[in-house]
């Protein structure tokens, strides 16, 4: 059997990578995809402990995380339609106007 | 033997596409890696005996929220009105950025390779998920234990509808 330990730093791998990739794009959408990695990381983290503990509740918190996850996809992504309506970019340096 | 090297597989499957995901041009093919991301990931969940997670993460994550991403990608046109390399970029971004990535992992793996794995076990055991099944335990939980969580789950997927509905429709002339 693999060490659990192996998932364990795949899924800070995964969650690194999300993280440096919300702080590298400016594409409002690759930066909602690099959030979806690190909701990702954390599924797996979740699961792995769930496994360690020979229980189950790790897994029912997969399953609310992933609808939490759709619904910030939803709500999000109508974000991005409704600001590219009114400014015609998704480029979030772009988009200022309640900067101070 | 053959858990690790499915293991190391889907690992280095997970890692590469998302890198992929981050250091792609075009969002389109961004969406396109999330996607063998996620479907990597799947795999690992049925490693670590959690087949209702699995086939859940391909259904809601790879089809349905991917679908979504994509429909919207298509929908804008991104590609052409988006141009990353605008003059008001910040200096030395990318460079500090993978910086401070490359501390965040270290960090993570150091603690993670220098903390032992211990607390109490549970009675699910594979054998026992094995002789009852995943997805009834599952089921089992979600309407015993979580039922009110659940609930909130129901409720909160129902205002995030109206939420997208009322953001992205047309406004009505006066």
């Amino acid at each position: 059997m693999i060490p659990l330990t192996w998932y364990l730093i795949l899924s800070g791998a995964l969650f690194t990578i999300g993280a440096t990739g919300v702080l590298i794009r400016r594409n409002a959408l690759v930066i909602l995809m690099c959030i979806e990695l690190m909701l990702n990381a954390v599924n797996l983290a979740f699961v792995t402990f769930s496994r360690h503990h020979d229980s189950m509740d790790g897994q029912i918190f997969v399953f609310f995380i992933m609808t939490v996850a759709a619904a910030e996809a939803a709500v999000g992504l109508a974000i991005i339609v409704a600001v590219f309506k009114n400014k015609a970019t998704v480029n979030v340096d772009k988009i200022n106007l309640m900067k101070w | 033997m053959l858990e690790s090297l499915l293991f190391i597989i889907m690992g280095l499957i997970v890692i590469t596409c998302a890198i992929g995901v981050v250091f792609q041009k075009n969002p389109i093919y961004s969406a396109v890696f999330l996607i063998q991301t996620m479907v990597s990931l799947a795999v690992l969940y049925i490693l670590l005996h959690a087949q209702f997670v699995a086939a859940v993460q391909v259904m809601v994550y790879a089809g349905a929220v991917m679908v979504l991403f994509v429909f919207v990608i298509m929908l804008l046109n991104v590609q052409r009105a988006d141009q990353e390399l605008g003059k008001d970029r910040l200096i030395f971004q990318k460079v500090s950025a993978i910086f401070l990535g490359l501390l965040l992992f270290a960090v993570i793996g150091i603690v993670t390779v220098r903390s032992v794995l211990q607390g109490t076990k549970g009675e699910y055991t594979p054998e026992h998920m094995n002789e009852i099944g995943n997805t009834q335990l599952v089921g089992k939980l979600l309407f015993t234990d979580y039922v009110f969580p659940f609930e909130i789950a129901s409720i909160l997927l129902f205002a995030a509808i109206i939420g997208a509905i009322i953001l992205a429709k047309k406004e009505l002339k006066e």
